[in-house]
């Protein structure tokens, strides 16, 4: 008879799967999981900046391409995410959402860009470009957590994600790890988002807060309030809208885009 | 030139006679007192004192007047936002460009250094090392930076790297002589050692790890090292010299790590800016960050900060 391995769910920062710098862990459903503290959250900022120039530097193609392998991973991997209480279905639904999101990543340019007509001899041109670093406050199903840090990354942004399923969430990291997925892209926190959340929110190296995960309205509008002192783009979507099984639309992509619009001189 | 050392012995003699070091031991010391966590008032107190240790520094060949001018600008004011930031120490620079940085620190106490002495290889004659010497504190260095010929050093040739630290000193009149070992090009640590005693003894004011150039450059071990032979030295002579890591300390956690290993093991008496430097470029800002984040509660951005 053989020992039971047991499980640790560790952070993931920087590519890497750290315990929290704090050493402090919990119990979810009988796993040990690893308890984020602000300073986790810190260097997961510093991994997720040093990750982005180069993510956003890369092309589109390339995101594409590494969006769709995430998909192939997780295809192989569904047991597992059944395993720690994700329904089959929506793993099925998570998968053709990595690749739906990876086909937009070329294609988001033209559908939120274009040339604009203007009064005078100029080609004039705007394109999306990614806001920077995202922090992320994920939904509790699995589902929706893919559908925020897929849009999010697809465009060349890195995320910080503070998950709430910490078993799903740090399953996912495994796939991220074995998917071309370049270190600091994605980071995941495992945790007390009410703990970390603050820190990210007010954190003036951070670009983005999405908020769709946080079902307190009051914690909402706090750390929404946080972010406007750095200007922050914020993203929370209403609880009516928020249904990860329908046509997610473009909106979780262009929430964290700026738009960049050039004049060139005709010549003639 | 006779040299007289400590012992009553000849200068070979005496460099030779000192203890070896031990590595192994030096380094475990040297980690175990990077472990300590400094925080809350201590650690805002050690971050001033750390920005007021620093010399802002930026040596590149790309270096123009305006980069310079607006260095010395933020080593008077590192933080524009916050009046309560203490300036730093010096703004160290090559010879060419000190007198665009003496325009700005003119009167603020702010000290002027430059490097001298065919920096940063040392590969040149005497006497265009003393004249590059001299054409600095003409220009308004009141501190100068030299580096030693680790050639000669490594060849054995101690009395000439004697006789030329003894010959700069005497070029640079009242300004401050810091002498740079380049300990990443020692290979030694007992090297180290008797090359900070060789400087220390030819008149020193200050031993300096490192010019920035090479890749190995400061670290805590051999700083330990650097701080023990200035700690021995004063007790031997009764005459206190500072030293300065450079090179390679970019956080403000490798700073107090830094300032926690002075107090440890040469006493506060080094703990100031006059006995002790960072040299440094990038840590300056970090140090604001994290200043930043105590005096607002919230993480600060490199958005928020210059880049020089």
């Amino acid at each position: 008879m053989r020992l039971a391995v047991r499980k640790t769910y560790k952070l993931f920062i920087g590519g890497a799967f750290p315990r929290s710098e704090s050493g402090r862990t919990y119990l979810v459903d009988g796993d040990n999981v690893a308890l984020a503290s602000r300073k986790d959250a810190r260097d997961a900022v510093l991994a997720a900046r040093k990750a982005q120039p180069k993510w956003a530097g890369a092309t589109a193609y390339n995101r594409g391409q590494v969006l769709y392998r995430i998909a192939e991973m997780l295809e192989a991997r569904r047991a597992e995410f059944v395993a720690v209480g994700v329904p089959a279905a929506e793993v099925d639904a998570a998968i053709d959402r990595w690749v739906w999101y990876a086909g937009w990543s070329d294609k988001i340019a033209q559908v939120h860009g274009g040339a604009n007509p203007v009064a005078g001899p100029y080609f004039n041109i705007s394109a999306p470009e990614p806001t920077g670093v995202v922090a992320v406050v994920a939904p509790a199903s699995f589902l929706g957590l893919v559908s925020v840090v897929a849009p999010a990354i697809v465009t060349g942004n890195t995320v910080v994600v503070l998950a709430a399923a910490p078993q799903a969430a740090i399953t996912l990291a495994e796939v991220l790890a074995t998917s071309d997925v370049p270190g600091g892209v994605v980071n995941i926190l495992t945790g007390n988002p009410a703990e970390t959340a603050p820190w990210l929110a007010s954190h003036d190296d951070v670009n983005g807060l999405d908020l769709t995960g946080v079902t307190d309205a009051t914690l909402a509008t706090e750390w929404e309030r946080a972010a406007a002192g750095s200007l922050k783009r914020v993203r929370r979507p209403s609880a009516s809208e928020i249904d990860f099984f329908s046509d997610p639309g473009l909106g979780s992509m262009t929430a964290f885009l700026e738009i960049k619009t050039v004049w060139h001189p005709k010549g003639f | 030139m006779t040299v007289t050392t400590p012992a009553g012995l000849d200068l070979r003699s005496f460099l030779h006679g000192l203890p070896g070091v031990d590595k192994v031991g030096l380094e475990a010391r040297a980690a175990a007192l990077g472990t300590r966590s400094v925080k809350t008032t201590a650690k805002a107190a050690a971050i001033d004192l750390a920005i007021r240790m620093v010399d802002l520094t930026t040596l590149e060949g790309a270096d123009t007047p305006g980069k310079v001018r607006a260095l010395a600008a933020k080593a008077l004011r590192p933080d524009p936002a916050d009046a309560s930031c203490p300036p730093v120490a010096a703004v160290c620079v090559y010879p060419a460009m000190v007198p665009h940085a003496a325009e700005v620190l003119a009167g603020s106490g702010v000290h002027l250094a430059s490097v001298a002495t065919a920096f940063p290889s040392g590969q040149a004659p005497l006497d265009v090392k003393l004249a590059d010497t001299r054409d600095a504190v003409a220009a308004g260095a009141d501190e100068i930076d030299m580096v030693i010929s680790r050639g000669e050093f490594l060849a054995g040739r101690y009395d000439r790297v004697f006789e030329e630290i003894v010959a700069v000193k005497e070029a640079c009149g009242s300004a401050h002589l810091k002498v740079i070992l380049e300990t990443g090009e020692l290979g030694t640590y007992d090297n180290v050692r008797r090359a900070s005693w060789l400087a220390m003894l030819a008149g020193a004011d200050f031993i300096k790890t490192s010019t920035g150039k090479v890749p190995l450059a400061a670290t805590l071990p051999v700083t330990l090292v650097m701080l023990e032979a200035v700690r021995d030295f004063r007790a031997r002579t009764g005459r206190q010299v500072g030293v300065k890591p450079a090179g390679g300390i970019r956080t403000t956690k490798d700073a107090i790590r830094y300032l926690v290993m002075i107090n440890e093991t040469v006493g506060d008496g080094w703990l100031a800016p006059d006995w002790f430097r960072f040299g440094a470029s990038s840590l300056l800002n970090d140090l604001l960050m994290q200043r930043t984040k105590l005096t607002t509660g919230h993480y600060a951005g490199p958005d928020y900060f210059t880049l020089d």
